[in-house]
């Protein structure tokens, strides 16, 4: 199983970054793997409550869906959902994200853990250990791309 | 919307076609990624490309060296990288010299990183917007 972590600072308040976490007007604004528009957002946060959001891939010019449920929510600290996302590629499974909101002197800190992502090619690339080598290579790549 | 699909048949074409190349698109790289792992699955490949890392453009005799195999099964060896695209050949008289070939590795890292990536453009976003939020509300004086 892997995992994600991101952490980034924000300059506003935590009640301002969990609504734009939480509400479908603010997931409106920022999700998505790209430039590409959210096309639909929906969200009932509350614990057992529901989120859906459609957006469009500018890459491929594709839809994808990404949905869950919430999981746990503390205003304004935390927000744990399931996550799932459809189209373009086989149904990976469920996974889990975990967004823990601290207040900073600068606004606030916000981490990002998306973890449980276990499709079937990561746990095999794990068991074969090559994921070790990829990282060893990656030096040599990034040297590689710059000369480029 | 609708409707230009329905009256303008030309453009019902195109839509197949178009999503056909994306699904084409999409299952040729569905295999190079396979085939990249499969080949990066053995440790001898993988000690092959760690050494090209260091000398790129050895000669097979010379990558051989450090192996206890013999000269034929790292020729094998050699097929599936090259089969990958892992790696090139070039063959001058009697030598057989072998490059490294980034995109591959690329592509596969950028396979492991697609979460990554995702969250990283999204919460970029979400930076943008909740700050433009707390501006909006000083403004107001909340």
């Amino acid at each position: 199983m892997t995992s994600v972590t991101l952490v980034r600072r924000i300059r506003a308040r935590p009640q301002i970054v969990f609504d734009a976490v939480t509400t479908a007007e603010g997931i409106a604004h920022w999700w998505g793997p790209d430039a590409g528009p959210v096309l639909v957002a929906e969200s009932d946060p509350r614990v057992g409550g529901r989120y859906r959001v459609r957006f469009l891939r500018m890459l491929d010019s594709t839809e994808y869906e990404s949905s869950g449920e919430f999981l746990e929510i503390v205003p304004p600290e935390r927000v744990v959902m399931s996550w799932r996302w459809k189209g373009g590629v086989p149904d990976p499974g469920e996974s889990r994200v975990e967004i823990t909101i601290k207040t900073v002197a600068e606004g606030t800190e916000l981490t990002f853990v998306h973890s449980q992502l276990r499709d079937e090619e990561a746990r095999r690339s794990h068991e074969g250990g090559w994921a070790g080598a990829l990282d060893k290579l990656e030096a040599y790549l990034a040297v590689r791309s710059e000369g480029r | 919307m609708r409707e230009r699909l329905l009256t303008g048949n030309r453009y019902q074409p195109l839509t197949v076609r178009s999503s056909r190349l994306i699904l084409s698109y999409m299952v040729n790289s569905q295999e190079r990624l396979a085939r990249t792992f499969m080949a990066l699955v053995d440790p001898t490949r993988r000690a092959i490309l760690a050494q090209l890392e260091r000398r790129d453009g050895a000669s097979i005799s010379e990558l051989a060296k450090p192996f206890t195999i013999r000269l034929p099964a790292v020729m094998k060896h050699m097929d599936v990288l090259a089969n990958a695209g892992l790696v090139t050949r070039s063959k001058s008289g009697r030598t057989v010299t072998v490059r490294l070939r980034a995109q591959p590795m690329r592509e596969a890292m950028e396979w492991l990183r697609r979460y990554e990536r995702f969250w990283s453009n999204s919460l970029d976003r979400l930076t943008t917007y909740a700050e433009s939020k707390e501006a909006e509300a000083r403004r107001k004086g909340r």
